[in-house]
């Protein structure tokens, strides 16, 4: 079996591993530092100590989750440096840049508050350490914005330009990479996943406690500020959901149609709300994608184009060309195919070629043809790597699935924090037993709700690393094989006791609840 | 009392911090293990920055990156 999979299948496998493992840290502390903070501040305003054995309770996960998490995203930029060294050179600074920022001060920021906000009660004024606490969340936000803008430039390559000296693209306007619409989008939605599974983990962890008849009005309190925090925030989620998706018809139509299983690209499209795939479906056979759904007419045209009238490409039409779409100047254009682009990726590799044999013996004029040449084909580069129209096409089940998962469970927790907040606002929560199970089991599905989200964002871009411009296949190391998987077994297992550790050491405190809660 | 200057005030912060976490012991022991694993075994050992280890300069490095963007036959 393991001869089957190749250097490039394992090195995509161990990026993913980490990547998952790493989210399944990160998006707590994103949430859970605002809840905290809220928290905190009606402390402040109140002079009410529960709220403050209520704060420092939250604290002491967020500690837990937090040391457990720190650094584990480093294990990516290893993994950068040694299986995807093509790449790391062929972004250059554009990449190197956010993340360096991320690390001084968003990094530094963050820690230096955390000391502050734990060592910091009864040391330093109430309003001082309050002050720390909103700059400990500030400054988590702010790691994620540079990864996220770094994530989204690979989605949607903005202000740069490819230099052939070097190999590498370099940055020509630093606010387009910050500013595109791509990163916006993704940044906002990223966070409040995070705040709604903080959300839903606060009134989880709440419930457990009114099952058990332990710290009612801690748990009452926690759950009033969690559902709030968490409606508004599922609905914001689903406000940016929309605007993400709306970037994706535009910027990246095959991901687009793989979420929707849309083989056919049709006027009028509708929005599949749950449905079956067929098993046996493929690009180059006729039958019908769906063995079941369910549909909302026109919805798919309207959100992805503010028309329910618009043309949605499918797979095939993206793989065949010849439909008409708005470029990024708002011209129009005719879609080529995928074959006419993996040409022009090929001429412009070529050229790359040429390019560097002319300057190797001096010839200029050869140099300004191959660069002109290189210029004019750059946009399809990425193409040139692949041989065949259809190795555009990403896994569309999984991608297909990993949508529903994530919207559907979007909506459902929507529906959740208004139920909680209505039984909360009529003191009714405690007599439904049965929700506070339900609250309970919730959390596992916000985890999984936010891994959907990444696997849409990540395997529906496939084949690309940089979108268009350089393929999975291209950018990986030409390194053993075999030093992959044992890494990769490596990880499984590191990252594996890590979160044991979490899910012990958080038990362990939850048990021990919030009076005698350590810092 | 004495009064002490920022630096040692600083100092006694950490110090005390530090000195009175309960959970916290736990947690700093698993963060200095993983960073011990992440930077004295993975990084050395199975992580090396390939580019950097292999050729010295950033020239050797971008005609490596082009010979590999450009040959797709290898």
């Amino acid at each position: 079996m393991v001869e089957h999979i190749d250097l490039v299948n394992w090195s995509r496998a161990q990026f993913a591993l980490t990547a998952m493992y790493h989210w399944v840290f990160v998006p707590l502390t994103l949430g859970l530092a605002y809840i905290m903070a809220f928290m905190e501040t009606i402390y402040v305003r109140t002079g009410d100590e529960e709220w403050k054995r209520i704060t420092k309770f939250w604290q002491t996960l967020f500690g837990v989750n937090f040391a457990i998490g720190v650094a584990t995203g480093l294990i990516l930029e290893f993994e950068f440096g040694t299986n995807w060294s093509n790449y790391s050179w062929f972004v250059g600074d554009i990449f190197g840049a956010p993340l360096a920022i991320e690390g001084i001060m968003a990094f530094f920021m963050e820690s230096t508050f955390i000391a502050i906000m734990f060592f910091g009660w009864n040391k330093v004024s109430k309003k001082f350490h309050l002050l720390s606490t909103w700059l400990v969340a500030l400054g988590a936000n702010l790691s994620a914005l540079w990864i996220l803008v770094a994530n989204a430039w690979m989605q949607y390559p903005a202000g740069m330009h490819f230099n052939p000296d070097t190999a590498r693209n370099e940055m020509h306007n630093f606010w387009e990479v910050l500013f595109s619409p791509v990163a916006i989008n993704k940044f906002l939605h990223t966070i409040t996943s995070g705040y709604v599974l903080a959300a839903v983990f606060v009134i989880g962890i709440s419930a457990w406690f009114l099952l058990k008849g332990r710290h009612i009005l801690m748990a009452k309190r926690s759950i009033v500020i969690a559902s709030v925090f968490g409606l508004i925030s599922a609905l914001y989620l689903a406000f940016t959901g929309d605007g993400s998706a709306y970037q994706v018809a535009q910027k990246q139509p095959m991901k687009l149609a793989a979420m929707e299983g849309l083989y056919e690209g049709r006027n009028a499209a509708g929005l599949v709300v749950v449905g079956v795939l067929a098993p046996d479906k493929e690009v180059d056979n006729e039958k019908d994608p769906f063995i079941f759904k369910v549909e909302i007419p026109k919805m798919l045209s309207f959100l992805g184009y503010r028309n329910s009238e618009a043309f949605v490409p499918g797979i095939k039409d993206i793989i065949n060309g010849g439909y008409t779409f708005v470029d990024k100047d708002g011209n129009e254009q005719i879609a080529l195919s995928a074959e006419e682009k993996i040409k022009r990726g090929k001429i412009a590799i070529q050229a790359l070629a040429d390019y560097r044999n002319a300057s190797d013996i001096g010839n200029k004029e050869e140099k300004l043809q191959q660069k002109a040449l290189l210029d004019e084909n750059f946009k399809y580069f990425g193409y040139g790597y692949l041989n065949n129209p259809k190795s555009i096409v990403p896994n569309v089940p999984l991608t297909f699935y990993s949508f529903r998962i994530m919207v559907g469970l979007g909506f459902l927790f929507i529906a959740f924090f208004v139920v909680i907040l209505v039984l909360v606002m009529r003191e009714k929560l405690t007599q439904y037993r049965w929700i506070l199970w339900i609250s309970v089991f919730l959390i596992p599905f916000a985890y999984i709700a936010s891994q959907a989200g990444w696997i849409v964002a990540e395997v529906g871009r496939q084949p690309w690393v940089i979108q268009d411009i350089l393929p999975t296949v291209a950018a990986v190391s030409r390194i053993d094989a075999g030093a992959v998987q044992v890494t990769f077994v490596l990880f499984s297992i590191i990252f594996t006791l890590l979160l044991i550790a979490e899910i012990k050491i958080m038990l362990k405190q939850i048990k021990i609840g919030p009076k005698e809660g350590g810092e | 009392m004495e009064k002490r200057n920022i630096l040692q005030r600083i100092f006694l912060f950490y110090y005390n911090g530090f000195k009175s976490m309960t959970v916290g012991k736990t947690l700093w022991t698993i963060i200095i293990i993983k960073l011990i694993i992440m930077f004295l075994i993975l990084k050395p050992f199975f992580f090396p920055n390939v580019l950097k280890r292999n050729f010295k300069t950033p020239e050797e490095r971008s005609r490596y990156v082009i010979e590999n963007l450009t040959n797709t036959n290898k």
